[in-house]
């Protein structure tokens, strides 16, 4: 009767021997560790270490913040100006956005540093026309600058891709019962786009906050953040569990970010989320 | 119906990409009149439409509002509203709030606001439908939110393109009358655009035939059937056998080889010219009492009518008829006077009006698909 082909059966399972290798496992990995100690002894006093790393956790969250903020802010026009172009040229526009993600992070990342370093091309510049050196590596600037500089296309793109879509008839009548440029925005295109924005966001708010190689490099070693915490734990045998349990309380707070923003975009039922 | 001129379009000119669409159109509309713009698609009738919405700037020529130049002024500030073609409904908002999109913006208090969205989905009989989605709506319920939020604005103009068709056909004539009745209560002007002769014919005033970017006659429906002016207008509004032929003098023209009495005059003398003769107004005699003679070529039951296709030395002939004639038979063809309209020779003489490559497949793929016509006008917006 309800006889299934090949591919309803098992175009899933490739997919599904992935996940659970490598999705699965170590999470389940992760959760046995920040609840054992390094004898395999299941304790809660990981979980209790880490109102030491409040500090941390509030610095980290505050960094992603301001980095998400300002990628939103010269994103979201970014994206609508994109979106306004001909065809031909938003193609272009989007491939020269696109183009630092075709390189490594972190090869962006230590170019972006030796930019900005002491003896890096911005310095010797400020000093030809005598400022002198300025301090930029090893500030909070330089850090949440390389969260940004590192993560705006993956702002700009979902926000693009949801403007895009949007018909210009939508303009038309908005112009037509009254509004102006302005009212245009924020009555039609801004609701309409809040899926982009949301998708945006997310999409720059976890790596920035789990980022470490921008906060070591740029941040100049002054800034630990929950990312660079980790690792530091990861590296070493003897803490392996106190790391888990920062992993996992980490991972708990940005599902329930993105949950809290799915929930605006499904309270704006403008289209449909990019995530 | 009062004389004031609403909107006066003065020697309008346009072009997209150096292809001209709209070639020296000089129209106006007076208030509280049922215009349609009427014709094939890429004649430039939607374009029209949006040089009045204020969506597209003319190139050449001037936009009169009251006698007030309005050129410059953008579609925000013009007392005008749209119904767009696809209703462009905003998705985000509810039925309520698409209808009170207008009067927030104008900043119109919520009582009154309230009152008046209640009003207007009322009078597109929509009450009760205030909290949906407009997603969750059918087409016809959609058109219908388009043109309570237009009508909510009280403009003193509204323009309505192509607003039906993406409707079935049943729907469709519905909406007419509706649309008919609205105009009536509500005292507004209306300008609607559409391909479809027959929705013009039914519910305009006054019908503006275009073709290739120029106005080819503007008239009452009754006037642009019985009185076309050239064979573009006879083959567009309705079936209508087009015959080459000559004034011999007035009331007297020569076509199809035999010379018959009419009632047209006012032409030179033996000027060559275009004979229009409606399917309908031919009656049919026995073969030795008709005017002409030909031999049945093809019958097509039509419900009300039979359709028959008569050979005429060579011309093929429509006839509409309550009587059957079988095919192959020879019938005589008898024409009053009153049948036969004389047009003057035009660029479109000679193209339309003989049916001898007609079928049923043919006139389908004639009629502009509405898809096919959005992508005309996305083209056009470039």
């Amino acid at each position: 009767m309800n006889k299934k082909s090949f591919l309803d059966s098992f175009s899933l399972v490739p997919h599904a021997v992935w996940s659970v290798l490598f999705i699965v496992a170590p999470l389940i990995f992760v959760v046995y560790f920040a609840f054992t100690d390094r004898n395999g002894n299941f304790t809660f006093s990981n979980i209790g270490a880490l109102s030491d790393y409040a500090h941390i956790f509030g610095l980290s969250v505050a960094f992603a913040l301001i980095a998400t903020v300002i990628c939103l802010l010269i994103g979201y026009p970014l994206a609508f100006f994109i979106s306004r172009l001909k065809p031909s040229k938003q193609k272009i526009l989007i491939l020269i956005l696109m183009l630092p993600m075709w390189i490594s992070l972190l090869i962006r990342t230590y170019s972006l540093m030796a930019l900005l370093d002491n003896g890096g091309l911005l310095n010797t510049l400020f000093e030809a026309i005598g400022i002198g050196p300025v301090k930029i590596v090893g500030t909070a600037g330089a850090v949440i600058l390389g969260m940004v500089y590192d993560f705006l296309p993956y702002m700009v793109l979902p926000i693009y891709t949801s403007m895009s879509k949007l018909d210009i008839r939508y303009f038309e009548a908005a112009e037509d019962l009254g509004c102006n440029g302005f009212k245009t925005m924020t009555k039609v295109v801004f609701p309409l786009t809040v899926p982009g924005i949301i998708s945006g966001i997310t999409m720059v708010f976890v790596p920035s906050i789990s980022t470490f190689y921008i906060s070591q490099k740029l941040g100049g070693g002054s800034f630990d953040l929950i990312g660079d915490t980790i690792e530091r734990h990861f590296q070493n045998q003897s803490t392996y569990n106190v790391g888990a349990a920062i992993s996992l309380v980490m991972m708990i707070l940005i599902l329930i970010s993105v949950a809290v923003m799915n929930k605006f975009a499904d309270d704006n039922k403008g289209g449909q989320l990019i995530v | 119906m009062e004389q004031t001129k609403i909107i006066d379009l003065k020697n309008i000119s346009k072009s997209f990409d150096g292809e001209p669409v709209l070639k020296n159109i000089n129209l106006y509309i007076r208030d509280k009149e049922f215009v349609t713009l009427l014709g094939p698609s890429g004649c430039g009738k939607t374009t029209t439409l949006r040089i009045i919405g204020g969506f597209e700037q003319p190139d050449e020529g001037d936009v009169f509002f009251l006698d007030e130049r309005i050129n410059d002024v953008p579609p925000y500030k013009r007392n005008v509203n749209t119904v767009f073609q696809r209703y462009a409904l905003f998705p985000h908002l509810n039925v309520y709030e698409n209808v009170a999109f207008g009067l927030r913006v104008a900043k119109v208090p919520n009582n009154v606001i309230s009152k008046k969205v209640k009003e207007t989905l009322a009078l597109v009989n929509l009450k009760g439908f205030e909290k949906r989605a407009v997603s969750t709506l059918s087409g016809g319920q959609q058109q219908r939110v388009a043109i309570a939020r237009a009508l909510v604005n009280n403009p003193k103009v509204l323009l309505l393109d192509e607003p039906l068709a993406a409707l079935d056909l049943k729907l469709r004539k519905d909406m007419q009358n509706e649309l008919k009745a609205l105009h009536e209560r509500t005292g507004i002007t209306f300008i609607y655009v559409t391909h479809d002769q027959e929705e013009a014919l039914s519910m305009s005033d006054t019908i503006v035939v275009m073709a290739d970017g120029r106005i080819q006659q503007i008239g009452t429906p009754t006037d642009i059937y019985n009185e076309p002016k050239n064979a573009f207008v006879a083959d567009f509004i309705g079936e209508s056998n087009i015959l080459d032929g000559v004034m011999i003098d007035d009331f007297r023209a020569k076509f199809a080889g035999v010379e018959f009495k009419c009632l047209d005059s006012g032409f030179e003398k033996n000027e060559p010219v275009d004979v229009v003769v409606r399917p309908e107004d031919v009656d049919i005699v026995p073969a030795d009492k008709g005017m002409l003679r030909g031999t049945v070529t093809g019958v097509t039951f039509k419900g009300v009518h039979w359709e028959i296709i008569v050979d005429i030395k060579g011309f093929k002939w429509m006839i509409q008829t309550t009587d059957y004639c079988a095919p192959d038979s020879v019938i005589g063809l008898y024409i009053e006077p009153d049948a036969i309209h004389v047009m003057k020779k035009s660029e479109y003489s000679g193209m339309f009006g003989d049916y001898s490559s007609y079928s049923e497949e043919f006139d389908e793929l004639s009629v502009a698909d509405p898809e096919e016509e959005e992508k005309n006008t996305e083209a056009e917006d470039e």
